[in-house]
C-alpha cells in the first residue's frame, strides 16, 4: 500500500491517504451510475416504453440497483472516504492496520456490484434497503467488522487525548449499522447452494423489524454519519470552529436516544399494535428538537462570514446541504403524524420527502466534502472551479423540480384515494390517479436529469483535478531530482 | 427468579426504560452545560480539526 502525506497542508505525521483515494474516486463513479438509473426508472414512469417488455430492464428489478448503488456506493464509499480522512487528521493518528483497511475497500465494492448483478437476474429478499440475499449479507457482515477494527483501533492510536465530536457521529454509524444490519438480516437459507432464505420473523414482527432497520438506516446511515462529515468539513472549510461544541454533543446523544424508537411511524394504519406507531409518532416529534439544534449548530459556524456564501460554491453546497437537511426533518416529523400520515402514505409524497433529505442533505454534503478534500489529496487545485459553481445550481434546480413534482403529485393521489361520492364508492379509480400523475413524472425525471448532469459534470472536474495533480506532483519530483 | 418476570410485561418495562433513558439524557445534559469551567473545556475541542495544520505550519518554519 503506497503511503501519501497529506499535500494541503503537509502534517509532520504520514497518513494512509491511498485508501481515502480509492473510496472517494468510487463514490463518484457510483453516483454516476446509481444517478443514472435512478433517472432511467423515473423516465420508466412517464414513458412507460422504456421498460423493453423485458423483466432486465424493468422498474422493479432496476429499482434497488439505484437505491443501493446512490446509498451504499455512492453515500456508503463517500463515508468510508471521509471517515477515513477525518480520523486520521483529528487523531493526528495513521489508519489502523492497512491491509484491514484495504479489505474493506475491496470488500465493500464487492458487495455493490454483486448486489446490482444479483437484483437485475432477480434475486430480491424484499426489504427495502436490505433486498441483498443471505451470502451478500454475510459478506457485508464481514467488511462492517473489519471497518469497526479499523476505526477504533485509529482512534485508540490518536495522539489527540479528546476524540472530537465528527468520530463520535462516524462510530456511531458503524455500531448502529452492525446491529440493524446483523437482526434486519436472520434468516435460514432453504439450500446452502441456494440464494433464497427465509426471514426468522413473520408477520407484523417481520414489518416491524424492517422498518426498526429502515428507519433507522434513514437516521444513522444517512444522518448521524452525514453529520460526521459536517461536523469537520464545514468547520474546517470555513475556516472557523464550529458554532458550539457542546450543543454537539447533546445533538448526538439526542439523536442516538430517539432514532432508534421512530420506525413504527412507517407502518401506521396496519396491523401493529397502536401503541408503537403512537410511541415512534411521538418520538419522531422530538427528534425535531435536536436535528435542528444541530443544522443551526452547523449554520451558526459561518457567523461572521456570511460573504463566503457569494464567492464560494463549495461553502454554498454545505450550506444549502443543512437548509435541507432542517427543512426534511421538519417534514419528516410533520408526516408521522397519524392524521397527516393517512394522507401521504403509499404516494409520491414520500418518496419527494426521501430525496429531499437524499439529493438535498447527503449528496450536497458530500459534493461540498469532495469538493473540499480530493484537491488537497492530490495537492492541487480544483480543475474547474466554474464547472463546480455550474454543478451547484445544476443540483439545487434539480431537487426543487424533483420535490415540488412529488408533493403535487403526492397530494393529488393522496386526495384521489380518499374521495368518495354521494353513494359512498370511491369515485377514482386507481388508474386514473395515475394517468394524473403523468406530467409530474416527466417532471420529476426533468429534475433528475439535471441532478444527474451536474454529477457527471463533477465526476469529469475531478478526473481533470485527478490528472493536474499527478502531473503537477510528478513535474516538482523531477525538479527536485534535478537539483539533487 | 421469579423477580425476572416483572421485566417481561411491557406495562412494566415501557415506564422503566423511559426512566433509564431519561435521567441518563438530563445527566448529560448536567453534565455539558452545569459547570462553566467544564463548559469552557468542552469548548476547547472545537479547534481539533485546525492543530494537525499548526503542526504542519511548525514543521515548515
Amino acid at each position: 500500500m503506497a503511503t501519501d502525506t497529506h499535500s494541503g497542508a503537509e502534517p509532520a505525521e504520514q497518513y494512509n491517504f491511498d485508501i481515502v483515494k480509492k473510496f472517494a474516486v468510487m463514490s463518484l463513479v457510483w453516483a454516476v451510475v446509481g444517478m443514472s438509473v435512478g433517472v432511467w426508472i423515473a423516465s420508466e414512469l412517464a414513458w412507460p416504453f422504456l421498460n423493453f417488455d423485458s423483466p432486465y430492464f424493468s422498474f422493479g428489478r432496476f429499482r434497488p440497483v439505484h437505491t443501493s448503488a446512490v446509498i451504499f456506493g455512492f453515500g456508503g464509499s463517500a463515508l468510508f472516504a471521509t471517515s477515513y480522512y477525518v480520523v486520521q487528521r483529528t487523531c493526528q493518528a495513521r489508519l489502523f492496520p492497512d491491509g484491514l483497511a484495504s479489505f474493506t475497500f475491496w470488500g465493500w465494492q464487492t458487495v455493490i456490484v454483486l448486489a446490482a448483478v444479483s437484483y437485475v437476474l432477480g434475486y430480491t429478499q424484499a426489504r427495502e434497503y436490505a433486498e441483498m440475499e443471505w451470502p451478500i449479507d454475510i459478506l457485508i457482515e464481514a467488511v462492517w467488522v473489519s471497518y469497526l477494527i479499523v476505526f477504533v483501533g485509529t482512534i485508540m492510536r490518536r495522539k489527540q487525548p479528546h476524540i472530537y465530536v465528527a468520530n463520535w457521529f462516524y462510530l456511531g454509524f458503524i455500531l448502529a449499522t452492525a446491529l440493524l444490519h446483523t437482526f434486519n438480516n436472520l434468516a435460514m437459507p432453504i439450500d446452502l447452494f441456494s440464494m433464497k432464505s427465509y426471514s426468522l420473523f413473520a408477520g407484523t414482527q417481520d414489518a416491524m423489524t424492517q422498518w426498526w432497520y429502515g428507519h433507522n438506516a434513514v437516521g444513522f446511515f444517512l444522518t448521524a454519519a452525514f453529520l460526521g462529515m459536517m461536523y469537520y468539513f464545514v468547520p474546517k472549510h470555513a475556516g472557523r470552529p464550529i458554532y458550539s461544541y457542546r450543543l454537539s454533543i447533546v445533538h448526538f446523544w439526542a439523536l442516538c436516544f430517539m432514532y432508534m424508537w421512530v420506525g413504527g411511524h412507517h407502518l401506521h394504519w396496519t396491523a401493529l399494535p397502536d401503541w408503537t406507531s403512537s410511541l415512534a409518532a411521538a418520538f419522531s416529534i422530538l427528534l425535531l428538537m435536536p436535528s435542528w439544534g444541530g443544522m443551526i449548530n452547523g449554520i451558526m459556524t459561518l457567523s461572521g462570514a456570511w460573504d463566503k456564501l457569494r464567492t464560494d460554491p463549495i461553502m454554498r453546497f454545505m450550506i444549502v446541504a443543512l437548509s435541507f437537511y432542517g427543512m426534511s426533518t421538519f417534514e419528516g416529523p410533520m408526516m408521522s403524524l397519524k392524521e397527516v400520515n393517512a394522507l401521504s402514505h403509499y404516494t409520491d409524497w414520500t418518496v419527494g420527502h426521501v430525496h429531499s433529505g437524499a439529493l438535498g442533505w447527503v449528496a450536497m454534503i458530500s459534493f461540498g466534502s469532495l469538493y473540499h478534500m480530493m484537491p488537497r489529496l492530490w495537492n492541487t487545485r480544483m480543475w474547474s472551479p466554474r464547472m463546480v459553481e455550474w454543478h451547484f445550481w445544476l443540483a439545487t434546480i434539480g431537487i426543487v423540480l424533483y420535490i415540488v413534482a412529488m408533493w403535487i403529485s403526492g397530494i393529488t393521489q393522496g386526495l384521489m384515494w380518499r374521495s368518495f361520492d354521494e353513494f359512498g364508492n370511491l369515485q377514482y379509480s386507481f388508474a386514473e390517479s395515475v394517468a394524473k400523475m403523468m406530467p409530474f413524472y416527466a417532471m420529476r425525471a426533468i429534475g433528475g436529469m439535471f441532478f444527474l448532469t451536474g454529477a457527471a459534470m463533477m465526476a469529469l472536474n475531478m478526473f481533470m483535478t485527478i490528472r493536474q495533480g499527478q502531473r503537477e506532483n510528478a513535474a516538482a519530483v523531477a525538479g527536485k531530482l534535478a537539483h539533487a | 427468579m421469579e423477580w425476572l418476570s416483572w421485566f417481561s410485561r411491557p406495562e412494566n418495562t415501557k415506564p422503566l426504560a423511559l426512566i433509564i433513558f431519561f435521567v441518563t439524557f438530563i445527566g448529560i445534559l448536567i453534565y455539558v452545560y452545569g459547570s462553566r469551567k467544564r463548559g469552557q473545556k468542552l469548548e476547547s475541542y472545537r479547534d481539533i480539526p485546525f492543530l494537525d495544520d499548526q503542526d504542519a505550519n511548525k514543521d515548515k518554519q
